[in-house]
């Protein structure tokens, strides 16, 4: 299409651009489709879509084996692919490894830090080598996959699993962060943007505080990437992950970005074909980043596809897609704040957050929220947005959350507010 | 709204807001917890058998879910409540039947009262499960009490 995508019109995208997105023109129950749902999966533009076909019309084959003209083809997709993603990310091609998604690259850092500690990686692996006395800190807000496999690894190794305790709204501090990061601090994992409450965590701050007790820091960077411009070298984070579906790309491919030496230090968890320099019977030694943990056959098209999701997203301008959900973040916190009996969790109305908002109706469980919108064409998440220890403190077992992307209008943040002011009435709660 | 007013009919958010049988049993002789991961909904059900063994005297249950799943525990507890363990069975049988229908066919009346009711969640693939929770519960519960488990609590 032929639109001009930097044209916003009171900080909004225009509406046009959802002719990009063919999942979007459909009915769900009888009212035209209100997709709301784009913290969990994101709908994908016709670009994309037609990338990966493209590359398996034209330029498939084996990636990194053997020497044919059609694998320098199918490399090279590859390759340019990093290189897209890594300049995204502010990152060197070198320093981005491709993942199954976002879970499996915290995965990938945890047990590989796991191995470490067994005794592998020699001494450069020294840093990733954690037991008894040194502590992994966390935050109380993690998505499980933030949090599971630090559990494990403490538990691996006999380090202490910490964390910085949350307020009452779900949001904590730099102050928070000092209570609980110490001179026996190792790593800390946190997420960059709740999937829950949308607080923006203070990256460069836990990032200083860190360093300064030796400690390395990953962050999560799930629904971070996809909204707002994001620079890894200049956060200063030494890990990050984040995944292809929630930004505009496809499934099954995710990203691990590391700081490059740390990457060749760390042990590969994964180990096989195509990520070695020599093999004996005995042994095995390992390429730099990112070969070394790109085991087996990899998601060439997906890379490719997710690339062109990168170049729609640099279209459409990181700082304008940012502008846009900031706008919609205002409308959306505006429109709920006020419906009675429905409680807004994640920071007070005036504070910066996502465009996400997670509702508690008290009364009503979230699933029949949900349903409800659900029958009015509105498309949104419920449950524990795979953060039980969050909600828990919140008091809460389960919520009910919009969440907006670059094709969302502020018309579908103000049905998605009409719908549940009616909520109470339908179940007979407070009335 | 037509379509939301089949899966929410009256009897069902009734029964979500009476929740007979919600409480906890004195002296049970089998007790089941029974949660569904993906949403969290949990129920703990207790039944307590009459003197011959083979018929339910009490029935109680705590639980924190959805209004499915909630009323579901409330219709249940209304037809099982004194009733012989084979009817039980048979109830269970049938109520997982028609909540595999996917909304086909129609409801066995005769057998299951009122829990006909929840034939139209059975067309919600993602809301069978809330239904099913107390009823698969209760079939744990009357198997451990056949294989005459020991009582989990005595007093």
């Amino acid at each position: 299409m032929t639109l001009d995508r930097t044209t916003v019109v009171d900080g909004l995208l225009p509406a046009e651009l959802r002719r990009d997105f063919p999942y979007l023109d459909q009915e769900l129950n009888g009212h035209p489709l209100a997709y709301l749902d784009s913290g969990a999966t994101a709908q994908r533009p016709v670009a994309v879509l037609d990338a990966e076909r493209a590359y398996l019309e034209h330029a498939n084959a084996a990636v990194h084996r053997g020497a044919s003209t059609l694998v320098g083809t199918s490399t090279t997709a590859f390759e340019e692919a990093r290189e897209t993603v890594a300049r995204f990310v502010g990152a060197r091609p070198r320093e981005i490894v491709w993942a199954s998604n976002a879970t499996d690259a915290i995965n990938m850092v945890a047990l590989g830090m796991a191995d470490a500690a067994a005794g592998l990686g020699g001494a450069e692996a020294e840093i990733f080598r954690l037991g008894p006395g040194d502590e992994i800190v966390v935050t109380e807000a993690e998505h499980h996959a933030d949090l599971i496999p630090w559990q494990r690894l403490a538990a691996k190794t006999g380090a202490t699993l910490r964390w910085i305790p949350v307020n009452d709204d779900g949001t904590w501090s730099i102050d928070d962060a000092a209570s609980v990061i110490g001179p026996r601090t190792r790593f800390v994992a946190f997420g960059h943007v709740s999937n829950v409450t949308g607080y923006l965590a203070p990256v460069t701050e836990v990032v200083e505080l860190a360093h300064r007790h030796g400690a390395l820091v990953m962050l999560d960077a799930c629904q971070s990437v996809p909204h707002r411009p994001t620079d890894f070298a200049e956060l200063g984070v030494d890990f990050a992950a984040f995944s292809a579906h929630k930004m505009l790309g496809p499934t099954g491919i995710g990203v691990l970005y590391g700081r490059a030496h740390l990457l060749d230090a760390l042990p590969p968890a994964r180990t096989g074909g195509s990520t070695i320099t020599t093999v004996t019977m005995e042994s095995a030694s390992f390429l730099p980043s990112p070969q070394r943990f790109e085991a087996g056959t990899q998601p060439v098209s997906q890379a490719v596809a997710l690339a062109e999701a990168v170049r729609y997203l640099d279209a459409l301008g990181m700082q304008n897609v940012h502008a846009h959900e900031t706008a919609l973040a205002e409308l959306l916190v505006e429109e709920t704040s006020r419906i009675a009996g429905v409680r807004l969790v994640g920071p007070p109305p005036g504070s910066p957050r996502a465009a996400l908002a997670s509702v508690d109706v008290p009364g009503v469980h979230a699933h029949d929220v949900g349903q409800f919108l659900d029958a009015q064409g509105i498309a949104v998440r419920v449950g524990h947005h795979c953060a039980q220890p969050l909600h828990r403190r919140l008091g809460l077992r389960a919520t009910t959350r919009a969440s907006a992307y670059v094709y969302t209008t502020a018309d579908e943040v103000r049905r998605f507010a009409a719908a549940l002011a009616e909520v109470r009435g339908f179940f007979g709660v407070g009335a | 709204m037509s379509d939301l007013s089949g899966l929410y009919q009256e009897l069902i958010l009734d029964h979500s807001r009476r929740r007979l049988g919600d409480g906890e049993l004195d002296d049970p002789h089998a007790t089941h917890h029974e949660l569904n991961p993906t949403c969290g909904d949990e129920i703990t059900m207790g039944i307590r058998l009459d003197a011959s063994g083979t018929a339910i005297e009490a029935i109680g249950w705590t639980g924190d879910g959805c209004s499915i799943s909630m009323a579901s525990a409330s219709a249940l507890t209304e037809l099982a409540a004194g009733a012989d363990l084979d009817r039980v069975r048979e109830l269970i049988d049938g109520f997982r039947t028609m909540m595999r229908s996917q909304g086909a066919g129609e409801a066995d009346e005769d057998l299951l009262g009122d829990a006909i009711a929840f034939h139209g969640v059975s067309k919600y693939v993602m809301r069978v499960k809330c239904a099913m929770l107390a009823w698969v519960a209760l079939e744990a519960c009357i198997a451990a009490a056949s294989a005459g488990a020991p009582r989990p609590s005595q007093p």
